[in-house]
């Protein structure tokens, strides 16, 4: 039913990209602006979400009247749903489970991104990580990770 | 004979053997990375950097070096091999190397490619040792108001060098520059755009964000299209080339020595320019222009040598003015950092040591890469068959570990998540992260500069213009935006980019 032909990746980067420089802009309002010879803190900050803005809005804008010529495509719900929270959760847990523990769930969360990875394999694949990797970066270059932390009952 | 004691110094601390393991495992370790479909030499970097962290400044910085080199090369090998350039320096060895392997001649392609970046890293890396001393000298002289136009300059040549759109190149850099405002302002002590969060005082975490829209968003891409990869493997029988190979390829490889030297220089990302340069001129110069795009040797080896050269000396800016000259340099940048150094004029005269040490080690990681990954190729190749889904979560868990060793922050492994996410948003709209990324480094830089020069001129803004460097630079940079969007430039370079997506 669309009659007229649009963009709609410009039209979605053009609004995200205005709302990014209206977050800039809205925080900068909190900080002092200063004067031409003595720039505050607020003073670049203000031009550039300024800036973006314009930008954005000029993409936003130019995005109408004409197709779009390579849409979205497939988005890798999958590995949006695994791979984001596998850095979340080793950061949440590195120090109360310690090292070790941490390393091999975040490793397991991660490899059930694809659909291709079978149950034993990832947990193969996780042991073995984990393994060589506290061999290595705890014992190899002695970075000062605790190995077991605090919340298990060793 | 300064240059040669110089010289003298740098290998004489590179040479070390400890230095040389690091710069080894780097070139490995790059190679390795690198070697793995999808992934380019930036993201490659962002996700190794973390490991050198532990080191010393000048070990530290001479494994990076190693890395470097072995991402360019594992890059040009998938290139090669299954057609899938990790990033644009490398789409243009793509177009005749694949077909190179698709007519059973893959292992000269690679001894090719890796014969002209040595020969190439060679002379450019002379020229590095030459050069950069005297453009110490000058860059001494640079003021605030040099340095913020100069820096403009570098993000005007970083938008007209990237992919697409320039109009959303521009957002990326505001919105990169606008990302390194955040945390503690300097002059005031005001925290910007934390949320109220002290972790992110100190400002964003340059790893974090690096991993993130690089390493993270390529995985999730990967992961879009689970599809199995033609690989030339089978078909890697004669590795070195035959003296009329040799012949043909000696134009090639000297005319893009010149040419990557020369456009490496330029602030930007020269060495991607480079590539597509050389292969121009390949194609215009040819006796058999109609080869090219059907496996011509000239098209391999003119642009990786360019590449190769390119990507060495824009070494240049980056150890004179400290300014980086494309989004790897940026990463280099960001390890100085960390390692307490502060890239500039005075690194030369106050730590001659890092300075010769870093240039020696360009040679040593070039001369590695022949002498050691070019008999390895075959476990390399081996590597690309091995499947992607028990690949990636090994990469999530070193960067995981990498990033969060750099300074034990949760919050930097927060951000990780959350610019992965950002970074494949915007290549789902067809944002490049470079000018992002090159953004983000300079943001502080310039905003300090520029506040620096305004306090010195007494609020008057034609100080930028009346100087005449900084004039001539901002002229410079004016002049490159309006031909980016003349009309018939912008169609010209459509064509270039398209070519190379081909």
């Amino acid at each position: 039913m669309s009659t007229k032909p649009k963009d709609d990746t410009d039209i979605a980067a053009g609004l995200l990209l205005m709302a990014a420089a209206g977050f800039f802009g809205w925080q900068s309002l909190g900080l002092e602006m200063g004067t031409s010879i003595r720039m505050g803190p607020g003073y670049f900050p203000m031009v550039l979400s300024g800036l973006l803005f314009i930008l954005g809005a000029v993409i936003l804008f130019k995005a109408f009247g004409r197709p779009d010529d390579e849409p979205f495509g497939r988005i890798a719900w999958r590995g949006i749903l695994f791979i984001l929270p596998a850095p979340i959760f080793f950061g949440l847990t590195v120090r109360g489970l310690g090292f070790v523990p941490a390393l091999f769930i975040t490793t397991l969360i991660a490899s059930q991104a694809s659909v291709r990875m079978r149950p034993l394999a990832a947990l193969v694949l996780a042991v073995a990580v984990t393994v060589l990797a506290t061999l290595v970066f705890s014992y190899g270059l002695g970075l000062p990770f605790r190995r077991f932390g605090p919340w298990l009952p060793l | 004979m300064d240059l040669l004691s110089n010289l003298a110094l740098g290998f004489g601390v590179a040479s070390s053997l400890a230095n040389l393991a690091f710069c080894l495992i780097g070139v490995l370790l790059g190679t390795l990375i690198g070697v793995l479909p999808g992934i380019g030499a930036t993201a490659t970097i962002a996700m190794l950097l973390p490991i050198t962290f532990q080191l010393e400044p000048v070990s530290s910085l001479i494994m990076l070096a190693g890395i470097y080199y072995g991402a360019q090369y594992g890059g040009s090998t998938t290139a090669i091999l299954i057609n899938m350039p990790g990033e644009s320096s490398s789409a243009v060895t793509a177009i005749d190397g694949y077909q190179m392997a698709r007519k059973g001649r893959a292992g000269t392609a690679l001894a090719v490619a890796a014969i002209g970046s040595f020969f190439a890293g060679s002379v450019a890396t002379f020229l590095v040792a030459i050069f950069a001393p005297p453009l110490t000298a000058i860059a001494l002289e640079f003021g605030a108001a040099e340095y913020f136009s100069l820096m403009v300059m570098g993000l005007v040549m970083s938008v007209a060098l990237a992919h697409g759109s320039v109009l959303k190149a521009l957002a990326m850099v505001v919105l990169g520059l606008l990302l390194g405002m955040v945390g503690t302002d300097v002059y005031t002590g005001a925290p910007r755009f934390t949320l109220g969060m002290t972790q992110f005082a100190d400002g964003l975490n340059f790893v974090a964000v690096a991993v993130g829209v690089f390493g993270i968003a390529e995985i999730l891409r990967n992961l879009e299209d689970e599809h199995d990869r033609e690989v030339m493997t089978r078909n890697i029988t004669r590795l070195f080339p035959t003296r009329d190979e040799f012949r043909q390829m000696v134009g090639p490889v000297l005319r893009g020595t010149g040419v990557g030297s020369v456009l490496g220089i330029l602030p930007g990302g020269g060495a991607i320019l480079a590539a597509f340069a050389s292969y121009t001129v390949e194609k215009k110069l040819s006796k058999h222009p109609e080869e090219f795009g059907k496996g011509a040797l000239a098209g391999v080896a003119g642009p990786e040598s360019a590449n190769n050269a390119g990507a060495q000396t824009s070494f240049i800016p980056l150890l004179t003015l400290g300014i980086p000259a494309n989004p790897v340099m940026a990463l280099m940048i960001g390890a100085m950092i960390i390692q307490g150094i502060v890239p500039g004029p005075n690194v030369v005269s106050e730590q001659p040591e890092l300075f010769w040490g870093i240039i020696a080690s360009m040679w040593i990681g070039n001369l590695m890469l022949v002498v050691l990954n070019l008999p390895l190729i075959g476990l390399w190749v081996k590597l690309l068959t091995v499947p992607y889904y028990v690949l990636f979560p090994i990469i999530m868990a070193m960067c995981s570990i990498g990033v969060y060793s750099v300074n034990s922050n949760p919050y930097d492994l927060f951000a990780v998540a959350f610019f992965g996410l950002l970074g494949y948003v915007m290549s789902k709209l067809r944002c490049e992260p470079a000018p992002l990324l090159l953004g983000f480094v300079l943001g502080p830089l310039l905003e300090e500069n520029l506040r620096r020069a305004m306090i010195l001129s007494r609020g008057d803004p034609t100080t930028f213009v009346t100087r005449p460097i900084s004039a001539g630079l901002l002229v410079l940079s004016l002049a490159i935006l309006v031909l980016v969007f003349l009309p018939q430039i912008r169609k010209r370079r459509d064509e270039v980019f398209t070519e190379s997506d081909a």
